[in-house]
């Protein structure tokens, strides 16, 4: 574990050396991963390492520093560096620190960390790999290869402290299984994934588990066509809607909205999604990947509804953008160790709707089901989407035939307006989530 | 350059001694081959936005990695710490993978003379902070003066120099010092008019390369990035919905190359093909372009942002020849899969620092001059999509399926350029896409120099190149409207 007071001391340093405001940001992690390919281990991975960030102001100018060496000459040495890059800086009126009332720390246990990542032996790591691959080869023949699998450990501590008076330090863990099997019929080779992702080992589903989704979402592949250019009615499964979650994400923090660069900037108040729409950004959630009991800012972590039943409601944002927009910071501040803090989400997700995601498909006449989404097609400043596709065609309310070597097209506001139901299978496989989402009409370019 | 003059010898005092020790360490419990890479690296980055200064970053990291090969198995490690202690921890928990006696004998080390492809006297981040700084305040000035419908501007300026040393178990020693260099530029324009402002467009340009602050100097300038932005930002304010549907594409020259990287450049990295999970493989000798193409990965371009005199393993870069005149040549190896393949490293092993295991990665990937005209090729197409410049892209190497984004283009009518379209996917399958040629320019042009490629959670720069090239089907992917 690192030294709390080592980030308070660096503070201290730098208000010595002239600083008016510093704060100081210490990581340190671990990390573990093992992976099989072919039912033999391939790669084996433990290492540990740490960084310290420091941000400091003159005045109202900036400047930040970051190390790898934790040494005392080498948290001097970072004090200096950040010194002297502020010195070049500009003036900005708006740049600051939070309020002394607006910091603090979530009290309770969030379950972030959970020691029993490190009940597992490397064999029995090792075992779960190998055992989610075996799941996945042996679920259908036509499984006849395997990119691996692999399971992956990680535990870490972020430490902050800034010259406001706010010192706070917490640890995460985390553990994940995935493996990615290859399917062959004739000239068709496909390959897809699944994965588990838990702070704690016993909330990892079971390599069986694994192996089994991985293998049925990689078998329904084979055989891909394209489809004629038409437009058609889309659904995204979680994985992909998680995906345009990340969209909305892009278009409403709060650095996307002082700049005018967010097509949903100007609409606070305004229906810019269809009453199917309920987004709500929450870093409280115990034992889940956006929790945090503060900001990378010292402020507390809470809950924003962002969109409610089709109304913007809130915009996310740290105390810099906050600042600019006449508004309060939602404690949703965001670095690595070090530089002007972005801003981030807690966990971000669209609220779950009342039908299971099999009767939204069985109600379906006829159009896609995408699986998954390639390139990064989506310009948030117009809110422009294209972007590569493959899936599932659905004729009367079933799965016809795999679909691939497509786009999708339209625009995020369209997107947003033509929701016409969200699924009931909202989970959180990470800290951007959604339900399964049924959008009205958008272009499909095949053939 | 002895060990004791090299950064490493100088300022941490390692010697060969110890390199020896620390690999004798790494193959304690057996193993075919251990490596050690040493990394020192220091970054800047400064960026203006509103015409403030508002973020200056500096930062320092060190470490070292130390990786044991047995048979397919590959075992990693690494410290922050350059301790000896430390060091030879790092070394034991890399041994764990192996079992058994090494089959290594090593005595001594020879040190890789490489060549010298980004010599300079002074690195960026060796220059002042105001010289570097000046960079930013430049583009941002050009770039408000050269049009009033431009409302906002970012620049950013990042250098890096880095100082790596590897020492393998092959009795190879190799250090290089590694800088880069990037100026990106990037501005929201809109219509003003009376009704009320139109919705914006951004415009993005930059460029570097592993070469001094003098390369921004000439053409390369800020003011250069800056209105390359601007006039991408505008051309946007008028264009119309992307058509959907198959089509003849035109690529232009330079960042269009992103077409080969993804198509093509992914699916031939060894480790995809050594575990046959690539729709290239087992295709080598077989017809995978039409006759007009020939690409290559070519990693010795003086001052590239894909260049490197050594690769991260050690081995020297060289210029791969992976398609022929449209028959698939060769792969791009690293130490790993050369070694289960019986084949040379192609000097292609990379990673992203000394956290990071190496594996088979491009550099600089592009396609060799054709005889066409430019404006011939443009004449020749009655209805088509021009693209002049992309976003990124991504492939599947399984399927082969891959997109990349148009950034600029515009509709090719009876011969002629007209009108802009806005952001566009097109999507192809790589080993049928470049069948599909049917003109290749004389104009090979490669990118500003501002690529990063990702693979596996692992960022490195690279280029990319192409001429003006004509593609008789690609799906195009827009909203329909035209």
């Amino acid at each position: 574990m690192i030294d709390p007071e080592l980030a308070t001391r660096a503070v201290r340093l730098a208000l010595e050396r002239g600083a008016t405001d510093a704060e100081c940001t210490l990581a340190e992690g671990e990390e573990f991963s093992a992976q099989v390919r072919m039912r033999a281990l391939e790669t084996l991975k433990d290492a540990g390492s740490r960084r310290a960030g420091l941000r400091v102001l003159i005045g109202k100018r900036v400047g930040s520093a970051h190390t790898s060496d934790l040494s005392s000459a080498g948290m001097r040495q970072m004090v200096e560096s950040a010194l002297a890059v502020a010195a070049i800086s500009t003036e900005d009126p708006y740049a600051d620190l939070p309020e002394s009332s607006e910091l603090g720390s979530l009290a309770g246990d969030l379950r972030l960390y959970s020691d029993d990542i490190h009940n597992f032996d490397t064999a029995a790591r090792i075992q779960a790999a190998i055992d989610a691959e075996e799941a996945a080869l042996s679920w259908d023949p036509r499984i006849t290869n395997s990119e691996g699998a692999s399971f992956s450990a990680y535990a870490g501590e972020r430490v902050f402290a800034n010259s406001r008076g706010f010192a706070g330090s917490y640890r995460m863990s985390s553990c994940s299984l995935s493996t990615t099997p290859v399917a062959r019929q004739g000239d068709s080779m496909e390959r897809d994934y699944w994965y588990s992702l838990a702070r704690s080992h016993s909330n990892l589903e079971s390599p069986a588990a694994v192996g089994r989704r991985a293998a049925e979402r990689t078998v329904r592949r084979l055989g891909a066509r394209k489809v004629p250019t038409q437009k058609a009615p889309v659904i995204f499964d979680p994985i992909t809607a998680r995906s345009l979650l990340g969209n909305i994400f892009e278009a409403v923090e709060g650095e996307g909205i002082y700049r005018k660069a967010s097509f949903l900037e100007g609409k606070l108040g305004e229906h810019v999604a269809s009453e199917n729409v309920t987004v709500i950004d929450d870093g409280c959630l115990a034992g889940l990947f956006g929790t945090s009991p503060f900001d990378d800012e010292g402020v507390p972590s809470r809950r924003t509804v962002v969109i409610d039943r089709g109304v913007l409601r809130n915009y996310l944002l740290n105390t810099y953008t906050a600042t600019k927009l006449g508004m309060r910071t939602t404690g949703n501040a965001a670095r690595g160790v070090t530089g002007n803090a972005g801003v981030g989400h807690g966990n971000f997700y669209l609220e779950k709707g009342q039908r299971p995601p099999e009767e939204i498909i069985r109600g379906f006449r006829r159009g896609l089901y995408v699986t998954e989404l390639i390139g990064q097609g989506v310009n948030i400043v117009t809110g422009d989407y294209s972007r590569g596709a493959a899936g599932l065609w659905i004729e009367n309310g079933e799965f016809a035939y795999p679909v691939s070597e497509i786009t999708i097209a339209a625009t995020l506001q369209q997107m947003l307006m033509d929701v016409e139901a969200a699924g009931s299978d909202l989970e959180f496989r990470g800290s951007v989530a959604s339900p399964t989402l049924l959008i009205r009409e958008m272009t499909i370019s095949g053939q | 350059m002895p060990l004791s003059d090299s950064f490493f010898g100088q300022k941490f005092g390692i010697t060969e001694h110890d390199l020896e020790s620390y690999l004798s360490e790494a193959l304690s419990a057996g193993g075919d081959y251990a490596d050690l890479y040493f990394e020192y690296l220091a970054t800047s980055q400064l960026s203006i936005d509103e015409s403030i200064v508002k973020s200056a970053v500096q930062g320092v990291s060190l470490g070292v990695g130390v990786r044991v090969i047995s048979g397919e198995r590959t075992g990693y490690a690494y410290s922050d710490d350059l301790s000896p202690e430390k060091i030879r921890k790092a070394a034991r928990v890399a041994a764990c993978i192996a079992n058994g006696p090494s089959k290594v004998d090593k005595t001594g080390f020879t040190e890789v003379r490489p060549r010298d492809l980004y010599p300079l006297v002074t690195a960026p981040n060796e220059a002042s902070l105001d010289e570097r700084v000046e960079l930013v305040k430049r583009a941002d000035r050009a770039a408000r003066a050269a049009d009033h419908r431009v409302f906002q501007v970012q620049a950013s300026y990042l250098d890096s120099l880095r100082q790596v040393l590897v020492a393998t178990s092959d009795g190879t020693l190799s250090t290089d010092r590694q800088p880069l260099a990037r100026l990106g530029v990037g501005v929201l324009a809109r219509e003003h008019a009376a009704n009320g402002n139109s919705a914006p467009q951004r415009g993005y340009s930059g460029g570097g390369g592993r070469v001094g602050l003098e390369f921004f100097e000439l053409e390369h300038t800020p003011e250069h990035f800056a209105r390359e932005a601007v006039r991408q930002a505008i051309v946007q304010l008028n264009a119309v919905p992307a058509p959907a549907g198959e089509m003849t594409v035109v690529l232009g020259p330079g960042w269009p190359g992103v077409l080969l990287h993804e198509a093509v450049g992914h699916g031939l990295e060894a480790d995809f093909n050594r575990k046959k999970v690539s729709a290239f493989s087992d295709r080598i000798g077989q017809q995978v372009a039409s006759p007009l193409c020939t690409v290559v990965d070519d990693g010795t371009i003086r001052n590239r942002r894909g260049s490197l005199n050594v690769d991260d393993e050690g081995a020297p870069t060289q210029e791969n020849v992976l398609i022929e005149n449209g028959v698939l040549r060769g792969y791009l190896y690293d130490k790993l899969s050369s070694r289960l393949l019986r084949s040379k490293t192609t000097g292609s092993g990379r990673r992203e620092s000394y956290q990071h295991i190496p594996m088979p990665r491009m550099t600089n990937t592009f396609m060799l001059a054709g005889d066409s005209d430019p404006e011939d090729i443009i004449r020749s197409t009655p209805r088509g999509l021009y693209c002049a410049n992309f976003g990124g892209g991504q492939v599947d190497i399984t399927s082969g399926n891959f997109v990349f984004s148009a950034s600029e283009s515009y509709l090719i009518e009876d011969g002629h350029v007209t009108r802009p379209v806005r952001g566009a996917t097109l999507t192809g399958n790589g080993p049928e896409a470049l069948k599909y040629v049917s003109m290749v320019g004389h104009d090979l042009k490669l990118d500003e120099g501002i690529g990063i490629c990702g693979k596996e959670g692992q960022s490195v720069p690279v280029g990319v190149g192409i001429p003006t090239i004509k593609i008789d089907r690609m799906t195009v992917g827009g909203t329909g409207g035209d």
